[in-house]
């Protein structure tokens, strides 16, 4: 009998519960980060520089970036492993639909597959974008500003960066909240606080994020 | 009332199946949703047709024996059971699908019926209590608290029909189980299997084949006894609680 986190269905609910949260906080701070671009070219190359020397000199140059990136990669193929192996599952266990159709659940709840998968794609466009610098033909390293600006300056770019942020938006109003049920956190006098939290921060996030490349698009940021 | 039926007919559980049309007249508004299928069947008799196979067994409500999903519902479009669905929730001339509970773990045995002993067999896992031996005990021995009464109380009214694997996109047991296991957890007297309840109900929820838990809601829609979806986040409390306490 499977009783551990990982052979129990309940056990790699709660993998995707902890791996997403950690993503979330992530996000929260990336997001935060990526607002110091209004704030012009030196104060942003500034920050993505510090970035860099935090936690110096404990540690190394670079360690601080390097540590938050594993523990990203780690989260993020826990998370997709996971949602992987329970979505083959689901599909299995329900073979045959019903003649009879009817729209089900919310539009946040049934585009979590599909829009993970969204996501999952961004994220490697988005590393090769912004952090490798492959596919962004203006690149010049250490210049992040001058190559944000780059990108949002490309119809492609915008393109898949405002999906990708509004398929974040939604995979969180439905995953913040569905991570506290997976955890228990959840109870009936807490759910409309939880749901408000689900949605605020879903809001917080996108709107934050596409915050830079509309104002690349609209010249305030350039 | 005229109605016309589209019937899920499938001979055995190897047979293909199919949605069959028929016509039934002279139905009243007052009849039970099982007794209008008893018209349509006593109207195939009569022609030398195979009847329509559907379970049920106390018409009240109360057995969990009844089925169907009704035009994509399961139970229909009111909170009962298909027994006590009545048919002034339909109109007159109104086309009805019904379809039998749709699950890999719920195989089908012939038309409408399932085979429902997936249920069973997570209960043998651990939905009981030790009890002593002998007379009867006092039976203010054990003291239980209103609230934990009153909770107990509103999971043990699942009467494990399945309609929330039926109504549930991954065929998902979660609302089930977990109204077993937090009915008896909450009380004193489940205490000394609580932990290992959880643990070897869940796996053997998992073992059956059901899907896991997306939290999409339509379990506790459909339920006609109102098992609520928090019922699903206690069982999980209870399941992390156990893993940190119990040494496999």
């Amino acid at each position: 009998m499977t009783r551990t986190l990982w052979g129990s269905t309940v056990g790699k609910k709660t993998v995707m519960a902890v791996t997403g949260l950690i993503m979330l906080g992530y996000l929260v701070v990336h997001m935060l980060g990526n607002l110091k671009i209004f704030f012009g070219s030196d104060e942003f190359n500034g920050y993505a520089h510090w970035l860099r020397t935090l936690g110096e000199p404990f540690l190394h140059y670079e360690w601080a970036l390097w540590i938050v990136r594993v523990v990203l990669l780690a989260a993020v193929v826990l998370h997709g492993v996971s949602a992987y192996q329970l979505s083959r599952r689901d599909i299995r266990a329900r073979p045959s639909k019903y003649v009879h159709k009817r729209r089900r659940a919310s539009y946040a709840t049934r585009t979590m597959r599909w829009g993970g998968i969204i996501l999952g794609l961004f994220i490697v466009w988005h590393l090769l974008d912004l952090t490798t610098l492959t596919v962004n033909e203006n690149a010049q390293p250490g210049r992040p500003y001058e190559n944000v600006v780059a990108t949002f300056s490309t119809p492609y770019g915008n393109a898949v960066y405002l999906t990708a942020m509004l398929a974040l938006g939604l995979h969180i109003r439905h995953g913040f909240w569905s991570a506290a049920q997976t955890l228990g956190a959840g109870s009936v006098r807490r759910d409309r606080a939880l749901k408000t939290a689900a949605n605020g921060l879903a809001l917080v996030l996108t709107v934050g994020f596409i915050s830079v490349p509309v104002a690349v698009m609209t010249g305030v940021v350039s | 009332m005229k109605l016309r039926l589209r019937v899920w007919r499938q001979k055995n559980a190897d047979a293909p199946g199919a949605m069959v049309t028929y016509e039934v007249d002279g139905i009243s508004r007052d009849m039970s949703f099982l007794e209008m299928l008893d018209t349509l069947n006593e109207e195939l008799i009569l022609r030398g047709e195979e009847p329509v196979a559907f379970d049920h067994d106390c018409r009240e409500g109360i057995c969990g024996a009844c089925s169907l999903v009704i035009n994509g519902d399961a139970h229909g479009p009111e909170r009962t059971t298909t027994c006590q669905l009545h048919m002034r929730s339909f109109e007159d001339g109104d086309t009805i699908d019904v379809e039998p509970w749709r699950a890999s773990a719920f195989p089908v045995v012939k038309d409408l019926v399932v085979d429902r002993s997936a249920f069973d067999r997570i209960i043998q896992a651990g939905g009981y209590i030790s009890v002593p031996t002998g007379s009867a005990p006092e039976a203010h021995a054990t003291p239980v608290p209103k609230a934990d009464a009153d909770a107990a109380f509103e999971h043990a009214e699942c009467i494990g029909c399945g309609a929330c694997v039926a109504a549930c996109p991954n065929g998902s047991a979660m609302l089930f189980t977990s109204a077993k296991i937090n009915h008896l957890n909450v009380l004193p007297q489940g205490g000394p299997e609580r932990e290992t309840r959880v643990l070897d109900m869940v796996a053997a929820m998992d073992e059956e084949g059901f899907g896991g838990c997306t939290l999409t809601g339509e379990c506790a829609t459909a339920c006609p006894k109102g098992i609520p979806l928090p019922s699903i986040t206690t069982m999980n409390r209870e399941w992390l609680r156990a893993t940190r306490k119990v040494k496999r």
